[in-house]
């Protein structure tokens, strides 16, 4: 190859890099913020459930167990978009779901449950966030998926999707359960 | 603020009618101007939580701005925690407080926020390996865009006058030569 045609190949090749980075950046979410709480213990908690203020839920009560925590709020219109799905996934009995119910009043949060349905095994009541805050929770809702042995193993952000569910979280409940 | 999923606030719900026509563009105007007016309420609830804890301590303030400066906002990611009125800003804030009202270093806090949000929370990123092109990156860029226009230039000097073409002034002179 001669110089001359090397003059208008490298600027072509370099625009070619240009448009494949900028059409990838297109394509990435940058609220998707990778969790560093991934393959760490869960933070530990003990929090009163939110039907009964009574009853606290701790983490180390869902030792033993792959569990789901999903954090939501009355307040949270994503969450509402995400329910249905949710309530729907909860009758497969895939998995334990446990809601954190995050810097919300306890009636709204009750009223909201008996209005839409409670997809929860328990909800836990996080009232000032700062459970929320340790699990690093920034967009809600979040679903985080905990291991046996307490390990976070998974999180998402922002509401599920059924291709979420299908392609992502049920692969790691059956090779967590495995 | 708000893309997909990561909402802290409700949605307005969708407006299904075309936009600006007759009545409808009026009552979208008027809507449009109250939710100004709430969001701007919202902000001052925001300054309202934060006063009375900054008028106690000026000297323990103005360390926890300073580092919240450095802080993202994971909400509204161009914004530092410092600047940004989402609540989880106002919460991390305090917890900022606490810590340092605690007795705790700059760099405690800075580990508690990144091992809850990650690096991407410092706007000052540490130097590791997976950050040393973010780092070094421009400078090698600069030192190479440099070293290449060396090059270039003193092999032009090197060149005989015949490989380049003549300036106009040039082209003058060489018209009278012949």
């Amino acid at each position: 190859m001669n110089m001359k045609s090397l003059r208008f190949i490298i600027p072509l090749g370099v625009f070619a890099l240009l448009v494949f980075f900028l059409w990838r950046g297109l394509r990435l979410d940058p609220h998707e913020v990778p969790s560093p709480l991934i393959g760490k213990p869960a933070p530990s908690f003990a929090l009163t459930r939110l039907d009964d203020a009574n009853a606290t839920l701790r983490r180390d009560d869902m030792l033993g167990k792959v569990w789901l925590l999903n954090v939501w709020a009355s307040w949270c219109g994503a969450c509402r978009e995400e329910h249905p799905l949710l309530v729907e996934f909860s009758k497969t009995k895939a998995v334990p779901i446990i809601g954190l119910n995050y810097k919300d009043q306890r009636s709204d949060g009750l009223g909201w449950l008996n209005r839409f349905g409670n997809p929860y095994d328990a909800s836990i009541f996080d009232q000032n966030g700062r459970v929320g805050i340790d699990f690093g929770v920034y967009g809600v809702p979040e679903t985080f998926v905990i291991d046996k042995q307490g390990i976070i193993r998974m999180k998402h952000i922002g509401p599920l999707t059924p291709d979420v569910i299908d392609k992502r979280l049920m692969p790691m409940l059956r090779k967590l359960n495995a | 603020m708000a893309t997909h999923g990561v909402i802290h606030r409700p949605k307005p719900s969708p407006q299904p009618s075309p936009r600006g026509r007759g009545r409808e563009g009026l009552d979208r105007g008027v809507r449009r101007l109250w939710t100004a007016v709430l969001l701007s309420l919202l902000a001052f609830g925001a300054f309202a939580k934060d006063a009375p804890n900054a008028a106690a301590d000026p000297a323990l303030e103005a360390r926890m701005m300073r580092i919240a400066q450095e802080l993202r906002c994971l909400v509204c990611q161009n914004q530092t925690i410092a600047d940004s009125h989402a609540d989880l800003a106002v919460d991390l804030r305090e917890e900022v407080r606490v810590m340092l009202r605690k007795g705790e270093s700059d760099e405690q806090v800075r580990k508690y926020m990144t091992d809850r949000y990650g690096d991407f929370v410092l706007y000052r990123p540490p130097v590791k390996a997976t950050t040393w092109l973010l780092w070094f990156g421009p400078g090698v860029l600069l030192v190479g865009g440099l070293l290449g226009l060396i090059l270039l230039l003193r092999k032009r000097t090197r060149m005989s006058d015949d490989r380049f073409e003549p300036d106009e002034a040039d082209g003058v002179e060489e018209e009278v030569r012949t």
